[in-house]
């Protein structure tokens, strides 16, 4: 499938399919749904059988689903400030879904739906209604002095107005470009790489030879983006903490 | 004496700021996010590329909608272009931090 005639086909795995045969053909679900569904039920079951023994000493499952509540919890106290903390179940939510859409992506036949431009950009949208909706709550008409900073001369009200809504509406573009990029691009390297091993192991007697230098390359580049793949969950949590600073303290 | 009272105030502070009564200290332009040279190039770059694709848009957008044609385009790609820099800028500037 990677290769097709000599061209190499790097994006075919970002390809849209229906899955579960006839009836998934029939209701439009794709293999994109079915790993939201997979990561979800991960989710659900971390942190389900993770917490249930409530030991003391926690063990490796119990480990993982508090340090992973420790995280979010500290990085809302850290970002937000104590008031932050009623936004703890949407903020873990969301890391936890980027985190596992990104690191299920790298299984072998996984497909990663954080990859997908619309469904970054769908979950940067809720994070921008959010911040929108608690912004004007908390604040009232104080909101639209978000837009003008005290202190500017007012003749420059018109410039810096447009200027400043244009910048507030790049938020939720900036944050889903960001994700999605970075999943596209380590994706389309690890498959570049992975052809180069196939096309050069056909090469004859010094094939299989040269081709483990594509697949030393590859090596690296999975552990790498095991990293890439918690950065970008990482910092897509810190800035919906950093936005929820701005709407909660407007400044 | 003194170190006693400094060794007690440290606890203080250290278990105030466990149950979050203190706002926790700031570092760094935008918090704890990572830096390195290659995040912060790429970070910079979506940040003019998207105030440039909102600026086109809803210049586009409104153009399409008012029937001017390429004039609030061009507005608007200057307002993205602005709101590009502005975010670069906010990128590298320590965010103010208020008491409240």
């Amino acid at each position: 499938m990677a290769v097709e005639g000599k061209a190499i086909d790097a994006l075919g795995q970002f390809e849209l399919g229906t899955v579960l045969g006839p009836v998934g053909a029939a209701v439009g679900f794709t293999q994109s749904n079915l790993h939201m569904l997979v990561a979800g039920a991960l989710i659900v079951a971390l942190m389900l059988y993770g917490m249930a023994p409530r030991a003391m000493v926690p063990g490796r499952l119990q480990s993982v689903a508090e340090g992973a509540y420790g995280f979010i919890d500290d990085m809302l106290l850290a970002q937000v400030g104590p008031e932050g903390r009623r936004f703890f179940p949407f903020v873990f939510t969301l890391f936890m879904f980027v985190l596992f859409g990104n690191m299920l992506g790298l299984f072998p036949y996984a497909f990663t739906y954080t990859s997908h431009i619309s469904l970054t950009f769908t979950l940067a949208m809720v994070v921008f209604v959010l911040i929108t909706v608690v912004a004007i709550s908390l604040h009232g008409k104080h909101f639209f002095g978000y837009f003008f900073p005290e202190g500017a001369p007012l003749w420059l009200a018109p410039i810096i107005i447009p200027v400043e809504i244009v910048s507030y509406l790049s938020r939720p573009v900036s944050l889903s470009i960001r994700l999605f990029a970075n999943m596209v691009a380590g994706h389309v390297m690890l498959k570049v790489f992975a052809t180069f091993v196939v096309m050069l192991g056909a090469l004859g007697t010094v094939g299989p030879v040269l081709s483990i230098m594509p697949l030393a390359i590859n090596v690296a580049l999975v552990g790498f983006e095991v990293l890439v793949a918690f950065l970008q969950a990482y910092v897509f949590a810190i800035l919906t903490c950093i936005y929820l600073h701005d709407a909660v303290h407007l400044h | 004496m003194v170190d006693d009272r400094d060794a007690f105030k440290q606890r203080l502070d250290a278990a105030r700021a466990r149950q979050g009564l203190d706002p926790a200290p700031k570092g760094g332009s935008q918090g704890g996010l990572p830096g390195g040279s290659w995040g912060i190039g790429f970070r910079a770059g979506v940040e003019v590329v998207s105030a440039l694709v909102v600026g086109v848009g809803l210049g586009l957008a409104l153009d399409w909608w008012l029937g001017t044609k390429p004039w609030l385009f061009l507005v608007f790609f200057l307002l993205g272009s602005a709101a590009g820099v502005m975010n670069v800028y906010r990128l590298f500037t320590p965010r103010r931090v208020r008491r409240d």
